[in-house]
């Protein structure tokens, strides 16, 4: 009614990328429908956040193999470690068994740490999430006897997520009630579960009869994630845990986008004034976003446990917990960007231990490979400078307030 | 020095953010430059101080063409830009931030802070700017910092000052001793630009003006020669009007009642002091006040955003005084906050995911643990049509809109759902003329519709146009009341509560 006619497309309104009103007076029906249009651009540049991550991988292995060859690896070998690499994560059925399996934690955990991000919360403490849950996964699955699997299994993984889950919100609740740092308590709490793990490992009703070192006893057969593939060759690891990352990875979409939960989350991440302003209560939404990661940290070590290892053993976890963190920031704290992510680090990992027994050379340029990709990925600018071509061809259409 | 564009064009895409302008900028005088949020006027600034190449067009300085490839070169052609949002390092002191990149060095290159200080203070005392030399910036108010920021670009000895909305940030008092400074600076024979949307602004200060709308200038001249009326419909291309012309209010039951309510804040300071008040049904009652005299807190109280001390708040007959916030707000409270960006919107979320921000868990738009968002968004569309906000698309980003239509975004959610009390705090800071119009109607709409409307705003204006009853806050206490339902209030008397001359007389 206070339009004037002159104004559709108009560069008055906003200056950023969005163009002009497309909606004017007149068709009040076309208008509704013009503003409910699928948009392209709505989460930023779609190419951006394909192509930053391909490149920063690709660049990742560049740099790699130049630092092989400052250490003077000799070029065939570095081919060969390369080849090693691609085999031991794609290379055959045995190679993506295992990229699989690596990935399952680290999406898992990941996931956690995702949500926490996205709430705006910094959970350092996947590590000892893991420790916590895994032990606890493995108590009850040789403790408790007499059930059958279709029980037995689900309570030790709800065991293992409920132990990891209420580990994480004592982090959530001193940052909710003290304002204590949830990145200095869950660091704090990652030591604790280490000792902890060392002490009970050692307890009579935890260690595995008759050893003298902290192992605990093996998990029962009704606990144990089956194995998907054992029908080709029971050597393939695969197991059921695939299905829970799965499932946990709509479940976190849903729970981020689609539920009122996720939504007060991502406002109390986005802008805690807006969250106290919508009438959000910070407390709470801390406490619970941090027991949610903790949970699924805690059945990433579950099933960890009763996946693979069979058993918890000093430092069971092997740093899968920090590897998460990285997961989480390369995929952008998204679900299918974590999946995603955790698979590429399940790849690198499975490959990673064939590239040291086919060529010989150390599993630590894994890690250097994968720290190189977290530094590329976090800093996108640098790799549309180094590789501007591919970012080329669209003009830049800068703000303008004015 | 003078300079000159010429025939000026600058494209973004599919926008013309700038078609063949042409302006001169003398020394001596003060241009401004009016025009709506996206007329180009920012474009145009960036374009002269070097950070936008125009597609075609010329710059001249005293007559000869120049090139700016880039800021550094614009600001050693003497050129200096003082943005809108500060650029100061907040734990420098104001020496420290108005020599950062261009520090005095003495022997062997160590910064020579006491050749620094007395330039700047040399500066200060030439233009009567009164700023401290070795207070932290973080310590001043904002008004000072903006000195600052005129400090940066007269140390830079810069002729040509661009000034980008100097006053969204300053209360009234500020306003007018910034404009002494403005006057002392093109008095001393700097060219001043003067980038704004306020009319009264230009009225005041400028010497010519040149009114900017979608890109093109279209209009200008000798300010005194226009009224507020003829710059406005320039600058929007319609004739606006500045008054609401509400009709006689019918005022009700009390909805909001206010009983001796203390607010105490963390640093256990007294923000509000027993304040009585009332908001009837059909009515809009205005505060007025300078700003920081407790309205923001007085908002936190009604609103729970704070918990009062002592005292009892009272929405229709019900006492809420430990209700929580979003109680409150199913009870029919409406909060336009006084700062959008900071609290009433997340800048990252999409229109739709902002229409929603305080109503998801609510039954209008959730199903059990789950937020229907295809609702959500076809609500937010006919709100977007009905209230004027102008985005292409509901699943765009908030943060991409102007100002304005930010603001109108928060004034559809706050009003759009069944509401009985509406506090509007600052309903149109740093919004364009055609969009505070709208707003005004709306909230008049709003309490024609039975509803009562509590107004917070810094601008006495906007009270005295929209207020059917006001009452004066000062030091954390309402110290006088106005009817303004038949007649406009005394302005002057207001103006004298506002200054705390009724303290003592207080009700």
């Amino acid at each position: 009614m206070t339009r004037s006619s002159d104004t559709h497309g108009s560069p008055r309104n906003d200056g950023n990328q969005h163009n002009g009103s497309s909606h004017d007076r007149g068709n009040a029906g076309d208008s509704l429908r013009a503003l409910l249009a699928p948009t392209i651009d709505t989460r930023g540049n779609l190419r951006e956040i394909i192509l930053i991550p391909l490149a920063a991988v690709f660049m990742a292995l560049l740099i790699g193999a130049l630092i092989m060859m400052a250490t003077s690896v000799e070029p065939h070998i570095i081919l060969r470690s390369f080849v090693a690499m691609a085999d031991g994560s794609v290379g055959s059925l045995n190679a993506i068994s295992e990229t699989l399996t690596a990935s399952i934690p680290l999406v898992l955990a990941g996931l956690g740490i995702g949500l926490a991000f996205r709430a705006g919360l910094f959970n350092i403490g996947a590590e000892g999430q893991m420790v916590v849950g895994g032990l606890m996964a493995a108590v009850v699955s040789f403790s408790v006897t007499g059930l059958p699997m279709a029980l037995h299994l689900p309570l030790v993984l709800v065991s293992g997520l409920l132990v990891g889950g209420l580990y994480a919100a004592i982090a959530g609740f001193l940052r909710a009630a003290t304002g204590a740092h949830e990145v200095i308590s869950t660091i704090m709490l990652n030591l604790i579960s280490i000792r902890l793990l060392d002490y009970l490992l050692r307890q009579p009703f935890i260690q595995k009869e008759g050893r003298s070192d902290p192992i605990s006893k093996a998990v029962l057969e009704t606990a144990e994630l089956p194995r998907l593939l054992s029908f080709i060759d029971p050597n393939l690891r695969l197991h059921f845990g695939l299905f829970l990352m799965l499932g946990a990875v709509i479940l976190i979409y849903w729970l981020l986008y689609r539920s009122k939960l996720g939504f007060a989350f991502r406002i109390s991440g986005e802008n805690p004034d807006a969250a106290r302003y919508a009438g959000i209560r910070a407390g709470l939404t801390i406490v619970i976003a941090m027991a949610i990661a903790g949970g699924l940290a805690g059945l990433a070590g579950a099933a960890q446990v009763t996946g693979v290892l069979g058993r918890a053993t000093p430092g069971f976890t092997a740093g899968i917990g920090f590897d998460a963190i990285a997961v989480a920031l390369l995929g952008r704290s998204h679900p299918v960007g974590i999946l995603l992510a955790g698979v590429l680090f399940g790849a690198l990992e499975a490959g990673g231990r064939q590239m040291q027994v086919d060529a010989g050379v150390s599993i630590d340029m894994i890690s250097i490979i994968q720290a190189l990709i977290i530094i590329f990925v976090a800093a996108p600018l640098l790799v549309k400078r180094i590789m501007p071509f591919l970012f080329a061809d669209r003009p830049k259409e800068d703000a303008d307030h004015g | 020095m003078n300079i000159e564009l010429r025939g000026i064009s600058k494209r973004f895409g599919s926008v013309q953010a700038n078609r063949n302008i042409s302006l001169d900028i003398r020394a001596g005088e003060v241009l401004g430059l009016l025009g709506e949020n996206g007329a180009g006027k920012s474009t145009l600034m960036n374009v002269l101080s070097g950070l936008y190449q125009p597609d075609s067009g010329d710059i001249l300085i005293d007559g000869t063409p120049v090139r700016f490839d880039g800021p550094g070169d614009s600001i050693a052609a003497g050129i200096g830009m003082v943005h809108q949002h500060f650029m100061l390092v907040p734990v420098f002191s104001v020496v420290e931030n108005v020599i950062l990149g261009v520090e005095p060095t003495g022997s062997a290159d160590f910064l020579d802070l006491a050749a620094a200080r007395d330039q700047v203070q040399a500066i200060n005392a030439r233009y009567g700017m009164d700023v401290p030399s070795d207070v932290l910036i973080e310590d001043l108010p904002v008004g000072i910092q903006q000195r600052v920021e005129i400090l940066k670009v007269l140390f830079r000895s810069a002729d040509v000052l661009i000034l980008d909305e100097p006053t969204a940030v300053l209360t009234p008092q500020e306003v007018e001793a910034f404009f002494g400074i403005v006057r002392a600076l093109r008095d001393a024979g700097k060219a001043i630009v003067f980038i704004t949307h306020k009319l009264h602004e230009i009225i005041e200060i400028a010497d010519k003006v040149s009114v900017l709308r979608q890109g093109e200038i279209v209009g200008g001249g000798v300010p005194s020669e226009f009224s507020e009326a003829d710059l406005a419909e320039m600058m929007v291309g319609r004739p606006v009007s500045f008054s609401v012309g509400r009709g006689t209010a019918t005022p009700g039951e009390d909805v909001l009642d206010l009983r001796d309510v203390t607010l105490v804040d963390a640093g256990l300071e007294v923000r509000l002091h027993q304040i009585a008040m009332s908001v009837r049904a059909g009515e809009i009652v205005g505060i007025a006040g300078v700003q920081g005299n407790g309205q923001t807190e007085l908002v936190e109280a009604i609103t729970g955003l704070a918990p009062v001390a002592s005292g009892q708040v009272m929405f229709a007959g019900t006492d809420i005084t430990a209700s929580s916030v979003r109680q409150r707000h199913c009870m029919g409270i409406a909060h336009i906050p006084e700062d959008r960006q900071k609290s009433g919107m997340v800048s990252a979320f999409t229109v739709a995911e902002n229409m929603v921000l305080n109503s998801y868990y609510d039954d209008s738009v959730a199903r059990g643990v789950q937020i229907d968002w295809h609702r959500a968004e076809e609500q937010a569309a006919a709100a977007c049509l009905k209230f004027d906000v102008r985005t292409p698309s509901v699943f765009l980003d908030a943060g991409g809109l102007s100002g304005g239509n930010q603001q109108k975004m928060v004034v559809a959610r706050e009003l759009e759902r069944g509401v009985r009390l509406v506090v509007a705090s600052q309903p149109t800071r740093g919004v364009d003329v055609g969009s505070i119009e709208f707003i005004h109607k709306q909230l008049v709409a709003c309490r024609d519709a039975g509803n009562a409307v509590l107004i917070i705003s810094s601008e006495l204006d906007e009270i005295l146009d929209l207020s059917d009853r006001i009452y004066v806050m000062y030091e954390g206490q309402i110290t006088a009341e106005f009817d303004n339902s038949s007649s406009q209030a005394d302005r002057g008397a207001i103006g004298l509560a506002m200054a705390g001359a009724n303290r003592t007389a207080a009700a």
